[in-house]
């Protein structure tokens, strides 16, 4: 093993959410979500407020961290991080440059945040309506190619052309969604199931993808208290260890106008490799995996790209049985994630995947030892964070 | 008065302007002259788009641009029903086409396949690029079907 790793020297010791709203319902404002959720982190770990020395979050999330350090009364700010990227790719980086920070002696307790109020601020899914535009954009928004829908679709579409596959899977994950929010009385789809009729009827948003198979649109704030191992075993909760992260893009995956040599990827192609290298185990070591579910093509090809089937089985791989708890092959998103959850850009799947290790799941997989989370598909940066009991 | 429409999707879309700093300047202007350019390493030959400084692949700085057939092949390709953009709210279904050219090194565009827009495209169907010309002064590269 490397000289230089976070492998077991760090772990999630706190959990905090607010309630979760539907887009533009939040009845305070984004600041004040994240502050409610930091609070509850703290409170959940044990650990005073205060006890907090450094601030890690991702996607340009809006709440400054010396403006949250200041409102919190922090005494001493020793570190404080932002993950490059716009989308969901940070979630587990965030985490990931938090356990670093530790590590290395930048700071002993660092939170994670991430708030998000739509009725604040406006849309993800909509596209300004801008007139003048240049560079990059140029290329492709004239052309009314210009949301993450359109260009995660035109990725998948190729994905299932060269590998022979259907709808099947991505209706398989959808509902594997809704069918875990169902027992997630948190979840905004709680009490409302999904069946494939629904999913099939459901209008097209670009093909192939249905309403169903996008994330949705949320407010509320997530945040995850991120201390050593050591601190964190005298704290109330059951430490979620940090076997592994790791973060970044493959080759020219940011060329403009769909130019990433490789298309049809999720973009963990490199990173794989160093994220089971760290961890020292292999994709059948894991037990439950929270995928990043943007759409819901990505998660199919993130499931190829982490090793858990090859991409000519994915019509045998991707279907409800394996990828639903208690007992399939692969539990994914079992407390309904971005699709039936909540779209708290992921943060709420890192809180899932410490729930799994802590067996305080809403849809617990038995004896979950090892509870991954795969943060961003088909942006770039991407992350992914290995937690173990 | 009703006025038709010539333009694939409907007018108020973004309009394409060149950057600033004069980098993709070449191919906005060679669109206007109906002209379809690709970036070209000057030195080891590399195309690139979108384009660059530096080449990604020798590093020089000395890039160029390469006047390029227009033909292509349907990379990849999508019929949009949700419209993203208030422009386009009586313009669905549209289709989003990827065309990759096979005389500029595979590089890819995007851009409409021009027809039906609820027929179906097979994926590497030959295709041709058509200059679509906007009142507003500036030139879209849209792609039709060819039998070459």
């Amino acid at each position: 093993m490397s000289e230089f790793t976070i492998k077991d020297k760090v772990a999630i010791a706190g959990l905090g959410e607010t309630t979760y709203y539907k887009r533009g319902a939040a009845p305070v404002s984004e600041f004040r979500l994240a502050l409610e959720a930091i609070q509850r982190a703290a409170d959940d770990a044990g650990l005073p407020v205060t006890a907090i020395d450094g601030i890690a979050s991702y996607a340009n999330d809006r709440n400054d961290s010396v403006r949250v350090a200041t409102a919190l009364g922090l005494p001493e700010l020793r570190f404080t991080n932002m993950f490059w990227g716009g989308g969901g790719g940070g979630g587990s980086g965030a985490i990931g440059n938090a356990a670093a920070a530790i590590v290395a002696g930048f700071a002993t307790c660092v939170v994670v945040y991430r708030a998000l109020a739509q009725g604040q601020f406006g849309r993800f899914g909509a596209t300004p309506a801008m007139r003048a535009i240049s560079g990059p954009i140029a290329y492709t928004w004239p052309y009314g190619m210009s949301t993450p829908a359109q260009w995660i679709a035109l990725r998948t579409r190729r994905f299932m052309h060269d590998h022979h596959i259907s709808q099947d899977p991505l209706a398989a994950i959808a509902m594997a969604c809704y069918h875990h929010a169902q027992s997630n009385p948190r979840a905004i789809m709680y009490g409302r199931p999904l069946t494939r009729a629904a999913y099939d009827e459901s209008r097209w948003i670009v093909e192939p993808f249905h309403l169903y198979d996008c994330c949705l649109e949320n407010d509320g704030a997530a945040a995850v208290i991120v201390t050593s191992a050591e601190r964190a075993r005298d704290l109330k909760q059951k430490p979620a260890y940090v076997m592994a992260s790791a973060q970044g893009s493959d080759f020219r995956q940011g060329a403009a106008a769909e130019n990433g040599p490789d298309y049809a990827t999720s973009n963990f192609k490199t990173l794989v490799p160093r994220l089971y290298a760290m961890a020292g185990i292999e994709p059948k070591d894991v037990d439950v995996a929270q995928v990043y579910e943007n759409f819901t093509g990505a998660v199919m090809t993130s499931i190829v790209e982490h090793g858990f089937c090859h991409p000519d089985e994915v019509m045998d791989f991707c279907t409800f049985e394996n990828l639903t708890a208690p007992s399939g092959k692969l539990p994914i998103n079992t407390s309904g994630g971005n699709l039936a959850e909540c779209y708290m850009h992921g943060l709420e799947l890192v809180i899932e995947a410490a729930r799994q290790v802590r067996g305080t799941s809403t849809c617990q997989v038995k004896d979950a030892e090892i509870s991954m989370v795969v943060s961003g598909p088909m942006v770039a940066p991407v992350s992914d964070l290995i937690l173990r009991r | 008065m009703a006025i038709e429409s010539k333009t694939y999707l409907p007018a108020g879309m973004p309009a394409p302007e060149a950057m600033r700093e004069g980098l993709d300047r070449e191919f906005w202007e060679a669109a206007k002259r109906h002209e379809l350019v690709v970036q070209k390493c000057n030195s080891c030959g590399t195309f690139q788009f979108g384009p660059e400084w530096i080449c990604h692949k020798c590093h020089t700085l000395d890039v160029g641009w390469h006047r390029v057939s227009g033909r292509g092949r349907v990379y990849s390709w999508e019929r949009v029903w949700h419209p993203a953009h208030p422009a386009l709210k009586s313009a669905c279904p549209y289709i989003v086409v990827v065309v990759e050219l096979p005389d500029a090194g595979n590089v890819r565009m995007v851009g409409n396949l021009l027809g039906d827009p609820r027929r179906e495209v097979n994926f590497d169907a030959p295709v041709e690029a058509v200059f679509e010309d906007h009142p507003e002064g500036y030139t879209l590269i849209q792609w039709q079907l060819t039998n070459r």
